[in-house]
Formats: C-alpha cells, sequence, structure tokens
C-alpha cells in the first residue's frame, strides 16, 4: 500500500479496484492454461479459429491471425492510449519545480516518471501490431493520431495535480481496469501492469487533496475550485454517450471493450461520491443525486459539444501541448543521432577487436 | 510486450534506436523471465532504461537485455507440426509407469 489510505475499508488491496486488476491477472493464466494446443488446423478456417478464441475468452497474441480492422482499431487506440501517458507528463511536469515541499516534489517525480513508463510499455504493446514506435511517434506529432481530451486542460493551482491524480488518473482507472480483460494479449499485459501503478497515482492524488481540505481555509478553497475545473472534463473522458459513440459496438464484440462509456462513466460517478465526502469537498453538480430505483447516482452529463471542440483541437491547451511535444522531438534530434553514431563506432570497434 | 509480429521484426532494422527485449529475474534462484521490450541505441542504455522502466518498484536483482532482431521465434503455423512429437511419447512422463502395489521410495 501506498502512503496513508483514506479509503473505506472495502476498497483495500484485495478488493476495489485493484482486486480486479489482480483477479484479472488470474484470469489471464487461467485462459492461458486451458488454452487449446497449436494454432488453427490445417484445414481450418482463420477466420473461424479468431472467433473461437474470442469467444472462448482466450487471448490473441501478435503473431497469430486477426482481421485487418481489429488490429487497425487496436493500434489506433493503443496508440492513443501511449500518446496519452505521453503528453500527460506535461500539465504535471508544470508542477514540478513548484511543489510545496520536498516529499511533494519527490512523489510527482516518481508520477512523471511513471507515466513515461506506461507511455514506453503501450507504444511496445503497440509495436507488436506491426508498426513502429518512429510511426507513431509521427503520427502524434502530425497530428493524425489523438491523445486524452483530458491533458489540454491547465493545470493552474498545486491543488489540479491533486485533482488530476485523484479525478483524472482515478477515470484512467475505471477505464482500465476492464482493458486488463481485453482480448489481445499484449494490451491486456500491460494495462495490468499500468493499473497497479496508476492505483498510486490516484491515492497520492487523493491524499493531496485531503491535506488541503483539512488545511487552511484559503487550501480548502483551492482544493474545491481545482474539482470544480476537473469534473466535468473528467467524466468526458469515458468519451461520447454510447448513442455516438463510433467504435463501441465491434470493439465489444471484439473483447477489446467490456463495458460501454456510459456504464463506465457511471460507475465513476458512484465512486466519486462517497470519497468526495470523506474529503469534505463539494461535488460541482446540483442534480447529483441518489436514484433508488437504479441503483446508481443520476448526475448532469458532460458538455459533449465541449469534448469535440477538444478533440478537434480547440480546447485551452492544445496548441501548447503539441508544441511542447514536436520542440522536444526536434530538439532531441542531435542528441538521438549522436546516440546512434556512438552506438555504431562501438560496434565496429568491437568488430575490429574480435577480428585482430 | 511480447513476441513480435513478422512485420515488426523488419521495421526495426531500420530504426535509430533498435528494440530490445528485456528479461529480469526476481529474486535469487528464480528464471529470467521476459518483461518487456524497449528502444535504445547501444546495449548499456537498453540495460540502463531497462533499469528505470522495469526494476522501479523492486522487481528484479539481474537484467539481461537481447537485441529483438538476434532472438528467432517458432511461428505458430507450424505448431503442431513443431510440438506434437511430444504428445505421442508419453513414456517420457513418470507418471506412464505403473508401480506396483507396496514398492517404495519409487
Amino acid at each position: 500500500m501506498y502512503g496513508n489510505d483514506f479509503s473505506a475499508p472495502d476498497d483495500a488491496p484485495g478488493g476495489g479496484l485493484l482486486g480486479e486488476v489482480e483477479a484479472a491477472e488470474a484470469a489471464l493464466r487461467e485462459a492461458a492454461a486451458r488454452a487449446r494446443r497449436g494454432g488453427p488446423a490445417p484445414d481450418e478456417d482463420l477466420e473461424a479459429y479468431f472467433a473461437d478464441v474470442i469467444d472462448a475468452d482466450q487471448k490473441i497474441e501478435p503473431r497469430d491471425w486477426m482481421p485487418e480492422a481489429y488490429r487497425k482499431t487496436l493500434i489506433r487506440q493503443i496508440a492513443q492510449h501511449a500518446h496519452s501517458e505521453i503528453i500527460g507528463m506535461q500539465p504535471e511536469g508544470n508542477w514540478i519545480s513548484r511543489a510545496p515541499s520536498l516529499k511533494r516534489k519527490a512523489i510527482l517525480l516518481a508520477k512523471v516518471q511513471d507515466e513515461a513508463g506506461h507511455g514506453l510499455y503501450l507504444y511496445a504493446a503497440a509495436e507488436t501490431l506491426g508498426i513502429s514506435r518512429d510511426e507513431l511517434v509521427e503520427l502524434l506529432i502530425s497530428g493524425r493520431q489523438k491523445y486524452s481530451s483530458i491533458f489540454n486542460y491547465p493545470t493552474l493551482t498545486w491543488a489540479d495535480v491533486g485533482a488530476i491524480g485523484w479525478l483524472v488518473d482515478g477515470a484512467a482507472i475505471v477505464n482500465q481496469v476492464p482493458l486488463c480483460r481485453c482480448s489481445y494479449g499484449p494490451y491486456a499485459r500491460a494495462m495490468i501492469r499500468v493499473c497497479k501503478e496508476e492505483s498510486f497515482h490516484q491515492r497520492q492524488g487523493y491524499e493531496i487533496l485531503h491535506t488541503l481540505a483539512h488545511g487552511t481555509p484559503g487550501q480548502k478553497a483551492m482544493a474545491q475550485d481545482a474539482i470544480d475545473r476537473w469534473w466535468y472534463p473528467s467524466l468526458a473522458m469515458f468519451g461520447p454517450p454510447d448513442g455516438d459513440s463510433t467504435h463501441s459496438a465491434q470493439s465489444m464484440a471484439w473483447k477489446i471493450k467490456r463495458f460501454s462509456n456510459d456504464d463506465l462513466r457511471q460507475r465513476f460517478v458512484d465512486m466519486c461520491v462517497q470519497q468526495a465526502e470523506i474529503l469534505g469537498l463539494r461535488i460541482p453538480d446540483p442534480d447529483l443525486r441518489w436514484n433508488d430505483e437504479r441503483q446508481g447516482y443520476d448526475y448532469t452529463q458532460p458538455d459533449y459539444d465541449e469534448l469535440l471542440q477538444v478533440i478537434k483541437g480547440n480546447g485551452p491547451c492544445n496548441r501548447q501541448r503539441m508544441e511542447h511535444r514536436r520542440r522536444a522531438h526536434a530538439d532531441g534530434a542531435w542528441v538521438r543521432e549522436a546516440a546512434a553514431a556512438y552506438a555504431a563506432k562501438r560496434a565496429e570497434k568491437n568488430k575490429e577487436k574480435v577480428a585482430a | 510486450m511480447s513476441e513480435r509480429s513478422e512485420r515488426t521484426g523488419k521495421a526495426g532494422a531500420r530504426e535509430h534506436s533498435p528494440l530490445w527485449e528485456v528479461f529480469v529475474r526476481a529474486r535469487r534462484g528464480l528464471a529470467h523471465t521476459h518483461v518487456g521490450s524497449l528502444h535504445a541505441p547501444d546495449a548499456e542504455l537498453a540495460l540502463r532504461n531497462a533499469r528505470d522502466l522495469y526494476t522501479r518498484r523492486q522487481e528484479g536483482v539481474s537484467i539481461w537485455v537481447v537485441p529483438a532482431g538476434a532472438i528467432t521465434a517458432s511461428s505458430p503455423d507450424e505448431k503442431d507440426a513443431f510440438f506434437d512429437p511430444a504428445a505421442d511419447k508419453v513414456y517420457r512422463h513418470p507418471t506412464f509407469y505403473e508401480v506396483p502395489d507396496g514398492v517404495a521410495h519409487l
């Protein structure tokens, strides 16, 4: 367990979301244990074989046959996910030099380092589908692939770092835990790794807000302001409502996605209400109410027109984020070339040594 | 994150910063296990990146990095032909043999 645990007793490791990650990991091993040995029979239809593997809740592996559309949709989803981890380092990185204590600064550094690691795991998973990381980086930089809309919002105060941990990473986990059971093996395995670490991020964010909410009135107001600004963008992270989601039906049939956008959003809201109560902070939704019939909270939907605008590139920080990423890539070109030249020189020298 | 598809195997060779497969031994006495892959210009940087990337939380005591291009993998198409001989040689398992009642230490 990382740091102080403020969550309810039933949310301790072994239960709650972390418990689900562990269950998914166990299921992965079980699936491997009952997998049919060998690939398709020589006369077996590849499509039927693929469907068979998916139906049996088995994993598709890189060298298995898969429909071209399955490959494409996975590349799109995993790459976007990887890009989000990389761009997501910017809003938080904005506060590294200004973190209020050495401890908070060290934690934030560790967290941003994790995000870089998540980006790399995910790029590696995408690469198993037959695309290179260089190509993916090019697709991001040229704006042909997207990253999560949430990272186009600015971090205006220290409390935003807490709100990102609690709400943004919280929404990410709710979204990602089911992906631990995704039908594509490398993605499922990467998600298990990511979720375990993401759980640290969510808790550290919650702790920041808890500390602020129990500090001076000024600190509490800062925490409330951060939640007020991050709540709806976090709800929008789950994507458009089910009726407007273009990829959902096929992704669910292929067991890439296991729950609909709206189901996950509902789950997130239900979790947050109780957590906000313990923080002593208010979720900025006057229409938030328990619905006894549905056994869930009624809540106000985020502004999907705004989401669309942000995805199109018109959010508050889209240009800044992309410019920063492009500049880092361009300015780093000579360093990459130097490293490659040095590696080539050393390889040459080793060859001479062997020959001599 | 694990075996490459055939397409990436080829793409990897052109790159600046080739692909490496990473194996970590979690504790003394265990075998090295494949944990993932990464890009690095040379073996030393691959090792350093692997340290940062895969052992941030005391996951291991030893790391191997191998250029992905140096690995030859079996193909799923030939799985049956390749692995089947094991199936019809059940006598390779000790459980194949019946032990008469009353024999000890066998």
